[in-house]
């Protein structure tokens, strides 16, 4: 190469053009907090989390133990006080309990379900998409067709439908849930997993004769994480925002254990009669954790996003 | 610089557009200035990133945010366009000084026929043409071009044409109102040689016909050589050359342009090593102080760390250089 | 275009038996249908009079093949809570859940297009901003809270809206509808925009989304240098453009406001097929639940059938491809 660039003088880099190094995760994480909107929503879902997480320890009541709820405070106003002394802050409910301790324990039960269901939910679908991305042919086409007619039909129908078999129970909610949402992932994950398939590095880990698994699990995997990590957490709120639904429609979960969605439901009698709070409140809870974790969701997918010219 | 001795359709006068981006600003055009004559073929010729397409995009006022027309003049019929209201811009485009663009798979819309969108661009000018006067004019115009069967044409929809058929067509619908001017940005770029020879025919013919001016914006030497009456170079956002097609194509004096005339095949024997210009356009938003070429420039020296100005060494030419080749004997690609 | 659509009728008719197949299969085999059909203080004699009579101690495929041949005879069963049967009281409550899930269509529509698409042009401003987060806050919030707060808003405390029910309805094409008489549509208005909220924050997102991603096209460039008014760029060149997704997904998200008007229908006692479905599980109403299956199915094949062929009418590309091939 005879023809090599002439230049004179090599050219110093002036100071603004000097990077300083940052891990992709602190990268991340300031790309993400730059959104006021989303870094207020994530303040109040760990909130939020705090409360669910620690419910039995700090409500003022338990509101399933009967011993500690009386009739007699049935259906008071927010700020009144029980005959004990201390003030229900958002009032009492139908049956005497108070009703911010039942919002933390429902909010409790709430998040687990949801959570919970995500998580099988995703693992399933998650393994299910990478075998299908990962073997291809016949196998993806047939496991393809599955997810696609599934997901051509209504989320609510289908738990609907399939509650109404297997009847009430919180193991029963969360089997409907999972087999509601693992396709929406299983898609997900087999879009992403059919981009990185191609890519070298896999072809590479092939041709070490790796095995399957690791090249799955070790190679393929992580590079899906980005768009997985925005489905579940839409996701989440989707299935918090179904039991809550299905708990309200009475399919969903027993009294015993009653979500913010059986609350609403169990508000609902007294509201045309002017006890609105009893369901009011409830909803607000809901309300505020659906958005939280939507707004975050949006705001990860917007950071996530590669093809985004920021 | 004009060729004909009548006042020029369009007069640029050290047009500055700048691109203001979260990485810096990018002075996509920097200082250019032209005239171009009634009736006159201008070659605006660059590589990618010298400013050409934005230099078009100027002129009819399309520069979009983050971009910014933020100094000079353009004079059309003596009138300036920077800063005029949208709504005048508005009545000159498509109507005085039209554009075509490089990709025409892309440039009409695919789900509206070919003669709602060329009804619409007369009946936006003149609403008081009817339906009727505008099809025929649309069904002439199609003809102008060479394509066959137009009423049949005009009912299609632009997939349904080829690639070279429906650059015709975009010629046609900038021709529909007779415009003063067209901006042409590489408009057979993204088309195969046999094509493209029939378009800058095509070209060329109308617009020795109807006297309408072009500037045909293009990194193609070939295109330019058979086509213009005069050629404008750019490089780094800046005029480096301009002047005759003739004058310029045979004696080149600014640097890059001998090394883009030496760089087309033709110019070397068979068998010996094609001729590159050494190193890389540099980054419009990071351009070197004084002379935009110094770094691949044979000729580069102190002198060229101020950035020098236009000046006219031989009647008719314009150069931007601190070391013109005015000594015409040197070979090209030395 | 024939060829086309014959194709679909055959898969969509495949995807309807395999359906009856997987309802049947659900309903019979995964719970006890003797279970839940008998009273649980019925004597053995009862329960053996039940199962003769139902055909109960046949095999399965012999049930199956009872039920294909009766359901396509239009018989599905005779409900156990009405006695009547089951298709015929799903038909008859067909009209108002179509009503109100059409409306909810309407009015997503107009909502959420223009919004949609001013969010789409002016993406920095802050009304922009609002109408972003406004609809997330639209597809957060659970509808049937939301269903309750209005009635509570609008019907208990400031009384401008009646809470619950449907109104009068005046017989058109045969159906009973409620849209055309004014009585009608003030009991339509609150439960058809608490089912349309969903819908229009998706409605909103997509057409912005889609505006966004049209308005670099060249096909607009090239318009705004014919020198055409802004109006018509945005008008006609922009939106037809974007209509074309955004009516695929409008169409098949009818089919989800069918189904989600389960829920609406609850809260605001609307009586529709979607109240019915619910009583009919806590009834435990077999034959009504299976009806409602076959008929939701159907419902949703042909909703994809539609919008597939209004897909390949709406986008030319599409339709003279199919000529000329």
């Amino acid at each position: 190469m005879s023809e090599t660039i002439q230049n004179s003088t090599p050219i110093e880099a002036p100071e603004e053009f000097v990077v300083t190094l940052q891990t992709p995760f602190q990268r991340f994480c300031a790309d993400f907090f730059e959104s006021r909107v989303a870094s207020a929503a994530f303040v109040v879902l760990v909130g939020i989390l705090f409360i669910a997480i620690c419910a039995p320890l700090i409500s003022p009541q338990n509101p399933y133990d009967l011993s500690q709820v009386s009739i007699l405070d049935a259906k008071m106003a927010p700020g009144s006080q029980s005959f004990d002394g201390w003030t229900f802050y958002l009032g009492t409910d139908g049956a005497g309990r108070d009703l911010m301790s039942a919002m933390f324990y429902g909010l409790r039960i709430s998040l687990g379900v949801g959570v919970m269901s995500g998580v099988i939910a995703m693992c399933i679908g998650a393994a299910i998409g990478l075998a299908a991305a990962y073997f291809g042919g016949r196998v993806d086409a047939v496991i393809m067709r599955i997810v696609d007619i599934q997901l051509s039909f209504p989320a609510i129908l289908v738990a609907l439908i399939l509650l109404a078999v297997l009847g009430k129970g919180v193991d029963k909610i969360i089997i409907a849930l999972v087999i509601v949402q693992w396709a929406y992932y299983a898609r997900t994950i087999r879009a992403s997993a059919l981009v990185e398939r191609n890519k070298e590095y896999v072809e590479a880990a092939t041709c070490l004769a790796l095995s399957h698994n690791r090249i799955v699990f070790k190679h393929l995997f992580p590079n899906c994480l980005p768009p997985l990590i925005v489905v579940v957490t839409i996701q989440t709120a989707h299935a918090i925002s179904l039991e809550a639904t299905l708990s309200f429609l009475g399919v969903g979960l027993p009294i015993s254990e009653p979500s913010l969605g059986l609350l609403i439901a169990n508000g609902f009698d007294y509201m045309l009669s002017g006890y609105f709070w009893i369901s009011f409140f409830p909803g607000i809870a809901l309300l505020i954790t659906i958005v939280s974790i939507n707004l975050v969701g949006d705001q990860l997918r917007d950071v996530l996003n590669p093809r985004l010219d920021r | 610089m004009s060729v004909k001795d009548t006042s020029p359709t369009l007069e640029v006068r050290d047009l500055q557009t700048h691109f203001f981006t979260k990485a810096g600003v990018a002075k996509a055009v920097d200082g250019v200035s032209f005239s171009v004559g009634k009736g006159e073929i201008m070659g605006l010729v660059g590589e990618s990133g010298s400013g050409k397409s934005v230099t078009g995009f100027s002129i009819i006022g399309l520069v979009d945010p983050p971009g910014n027309v933020v100094g000079g003049e353009v004079l059309y019929n003596g009138k300036n366009l920077v800063g005029l209201p949208d709504e005048q811009m508005r009545q000159l485009r498509g109507n005085r000084i039209a554009m075509i663009f490089q990709d025409p798979m892309m440039t009409l819309n695919p789900v509206l026929r070919v003669d709602t969108q060329m009804v619409e661009t007369i009946l936006a000018h003149d609403p008081s043409v009817s339906k009727q006067d505008a099809l025929a004019r649309s069904r002439d115009a199609l003809g102008q071009v060479g394509i066959p069967a137009p009423d049949e044409r005009l009912r299609s929809y632009p997939h349904q044409f080829s690639g070279g058929m429906r650059q015709r067509v975009a010629i046609a619908i900038a021709l529909l109102n007779k415009p003063d001017l067209i901006i042409a940005d590489e408009p057979t770029t993204a088309l195969d040689v046999t094509i493209q020879g029939q378009i800058l025919y095509e070209a060329q013919k109308l617009c020795r016909e109807t006297g309408t001016s072009m500037i045909w914006i293009t990194h193609d030497l070939a295109v330019v050589a058979g086509l213009a009456d005069s050629i404008c170079v750019m490089y780094g956002g800046r005029v480096v050359e301009q002047g005759l097609i003739n004058d310029v194509l045979d004696h080149p004096v600014h640097p890059y342009t001998r090394g883009l005339l030496g760089s087309v095949p033709g110019a070397n024997s068979r068998g010996t090593r094609l001729y590159q210009i050494p190193g890389m356009a540099p980054s419009l938003l990071n351009l070197p102080q004084g002379c935009a070429f110094q770094a691949r420039c044979p000729r580069a020296d102190e002198a060229c760390l101020v950035e020098p100005q236009i000046t006219e060494p031989i009647a008719g030419r314009g150069v931007r250089c601190c070391h013109p080749h005015l000594n015409a004997e040197e070979e090209i690609g030395a | 275009m024939t060829v086309f659509i014959i194709r679909r009728l055959m898969q969509s008719a495949i995807v309807v038996f395999v359906m009856s197949f997987l309802v049947f299969g659900g309903v019979n085999i995964v719970g006890d249908p003797v279970e839940m059909m008998v009273s649980d203080e019925a004597d053995q004699e009862e329960r053996e009079r039940v199962i003769k009579s139902m055909g109960l101690d046949k095999p399965w495929y012999i049930q199956y093949g009872k039920f294909v041949t009766n359901a396509l005879q239009g018989d599905l069963g005779n409900s156990f809570v009405y006695g009547e049967p089951a298709l015929q009281i799903i038909v008859q409550r067909m009209p108002a859940t179509f009503e109100l899930a059409f409306v909810s269509l309407l009015m997503s529509i107009i909502i959420g297009i223009p919004f949609g698409v001013w969010a789409g042009l002016f993406p920095e401003r802050f009304s922009s901003k609002i109408i972003m987060s406004g609809s997330i806050v639209g597809f957060s919030l659970p509808t049937f809270w939301v269903g309750l707060m209005m009635i509570m808003v609008f019907a208990v405390m400031l009384g401008w809206l009646p809470s619950t029910g449907r109104g009068d309805t005046v017989i058109v094409f045969g159906m009973e509808l409620s849209f055309f008489t004014p009585d009608g549509l003030s009991h339509i208005f609150l439960p058809a925009l608490n089912l349309a909220l969903f819908n229009t924050s998706l409605v909103i997102r997509l057409t912005r989304a889609g505006v966004r991603e049209a308005i670099h096209m060249d096909y607009i460039k090239f318009a705004r240098a014919k020198g055409l008014s802004y109006r018509r760029v945005i008008m006609v060149h922009l939106m037809k453009n974007i209509m074309i997704p955004v009516v695929t997904v409008l169409g098949l998200e009818f089919g989800g406001l069918i189904a989600f008007s389960v829920v609406t229908e609850t809260v605001f006692a609307w009586p529709g097929m979607g109240k019915l479905i619910i009583e009919s599980i806590q009834n435990l109403d077999r034959p009504i639940i299976v009806a409602y299956l076959m008929i939701i199915v159907l419902v949703f094949v042909v909703i994809n059938l539609v919008v597939d062929i209004l897909y390949s009418i709406l986008d030319p590309r599409v339709r003279l491809q199919d000529v000329s091939s």
